[in-house]
């Protein structure tokens, strides 16, 4: 990925940036407590830009007004997950939004070998193009 | 850990020289503590032990934040604390207050207070106490944790109770997350004194051990006034002669529970004056009648009569 330095996935905010500290990850979380919103966290090891849906680690925190009680939380998945991809989102219950409003990635694989081209050709001269993550190639759980 | 204090972070970073000199008054004005400890000897009757403990944290935290400035380091203080005291001693209210004093002198970040019993943190089943702890753990962080009754957490008759896994993740947190959140047990003196005996480990994490003391029949009746004026009444000096009475009267009967009973005996006493206001047929009645209770409302209770409970009690 040309436009990709360093192979990283791009997915959520600050997803070009380099890779948030703790305390700034902190800030983020006390930024959405400050707004109501309701905190999850999140793991996958599916890089796929379109696997949107993540397996969530516990339940959403609602009523938290603290980000200390969500960093433990985003702590005992790195615990559990060191090498997956693991992101938090920020839930807005607002009537009309009720969604994700913020998401990051808080943690990811040591090594990520990125995608590769797939052509295919069907009718004609057409040729269709898709990606594949190459860790995909392994089962899921044994990825990384 | 991942400390994000807004009020204190400015200062930590000015580290004064040797010889500089800090205003302790200027900081105690500037940390509205003074209010705070103000309106709870305003609105808190006797409690002498408490008030005085919680001045000393008060000037300790203050002190601490002064030293701060010169760059001496001390151990952020342990400040789990242990309410122990007898039914309507006002445990609740001074756990309440606490959260406010800690949080104005920044110890705590948000100043919020989560009150939980056993039901709250132990679960039914094998593999549902732990979450159910951790959720209320979280939900407390940056504030206080008030765990009402913190006996009942263990149950030593029953070894297939899971109250022990539950103060396994309390006594944890309490040590690695002080920081984060200050953990107040409350209970009867005698019940926690036994709690403690069976959780070594939780006694010495926990540092104040704050007695309250009963009340007397005077702090009672000043209890009763405050809480009077709050709801816009008032006692008619004889009224106030014949609560004393009773509050004399009631004190020796059993059930006795501090200003939990004066309350309901002053809502008893409510209901009888609006009681007696109705039959009293007259067609105006002026805003001192309706503010007003009457002896004879006081007096119509069981408690003079037959020396027995009223009501509810």
């Amino acid at each position: 990925m040309m436009t990709n330095q360093g192979n990283r996935v791009t997915q959520g905010q600050f997803s070009f940036l380099p890779d948030l500290t703790d305390e700034q990850i902190t800030l983020q979380i006390k930024y959405a407590l400050d707004k109501g919103w309701a905190l999850s966290v999140e793991y996958t090891d599916d890089p796929h830009p379109r696997n949107t849906y993540w397996e969530m680690f516990g339940n959403p925190m609602f009523d938290l007004k603290d980000p200390a009680g969500i960093m433990m939380e985003v702590n005992a998945c790195r615990k559990t997950f060191p090498n997956y991809y693991i992101r938090v989102g920020a839930f807005s219950a607002v009537q009309g939004v009720e969604s994700v409003t913020m998401s990051y990635i808080v943690n990811r694989p040591k090594n990520e070998p990125g995608f590769g081209l797939i052509r295919q050709e069907t009718e004609g001269r057409t040729m269709r193009y898709t990606i594949k993550p190459y860790v995909t190639d392994k089962p899921e759980a044994e990825r990384y | 850990m991942n400390d994000i204090d807004d009020s204190n972070s400015e200062q930590d970073k000015i580290i004064l020289p040797d010889d500089a000199s800090v205003d302790l008054k200027a900081e105690f004005e500037a940390s509205n503590v003074k209010e705070v400890l103000d309106k709870l000897d305003r609105e808190l009757i006797g409690l002498k032990p408490v008030k005085t403990r919680i001045r000393e944290i008060a000037a300790l935290l203050l002190v601490d934040r002064l030293r701060k400035q010169f760059a001496l380091s001390s151990v952020t203080p342990t400040l789990h604390m242990n309410f122990t005291g007898n039914p309507g001693t006002g445990k609740t209210t001074v756990a309440l207050r606490m959260a406010e004093i800690l949080h104005r002198l920044g110890y705590v970040r948000e100043g919020h207070l989560v009150s939980v019993t056993r039901d709250d943190l132990v679960g039914q089943y094998i593999g549902h106490t732990a979450p159910k702890t951790k959720e209320v753990i979280k939900k407390a962080m940056g504030g206080v944790l008030f765990i009402d009754e913190a006996y009942y957490l263990y149950k030593p008759e029953n070894e297939r109770d899971y109250g022990a896994e539950s103060i396994e993740i309390l006594l944890q947190v309490m040590e690695n997350n002080r920081d984060d959140l200050v953990v107040i047990l409350a209970g009867y003196k005698d019940r926690m004194d036994k709690f403690f005996h069976s959780n070594p480990g939780m006694r010495s994490r926990v540092a104040h051990h704050l007695d309250f003391p009963d009340y007397s029949a005077d702090e009672l009746l000043a209890i009763g006034k405050l809480m009077l004026a709050d709801q816009n009444y008032r006692l008619s000096p004889d009224a106030e002669k014949a609560f004393l009475e009773y509050l004399t009267l009631r004190m020796n009967l059993e059930h006795f529970a501090n200003a939990r009973s004066v309350r309901n005996a002053l809502d008893r006493a409510r209901l009888r004056q609006a009681n007696r206001l109705f039959n009293s047929n007259r067609k105006t009645l002026n805003k001192t009648d309706l503010i007003t209770i009457e002896a004879e409302d006081i007096l119509a209770s069981r408690v003079f009569t037959n020396g027995t409970l009223d009501v509810t009690d």
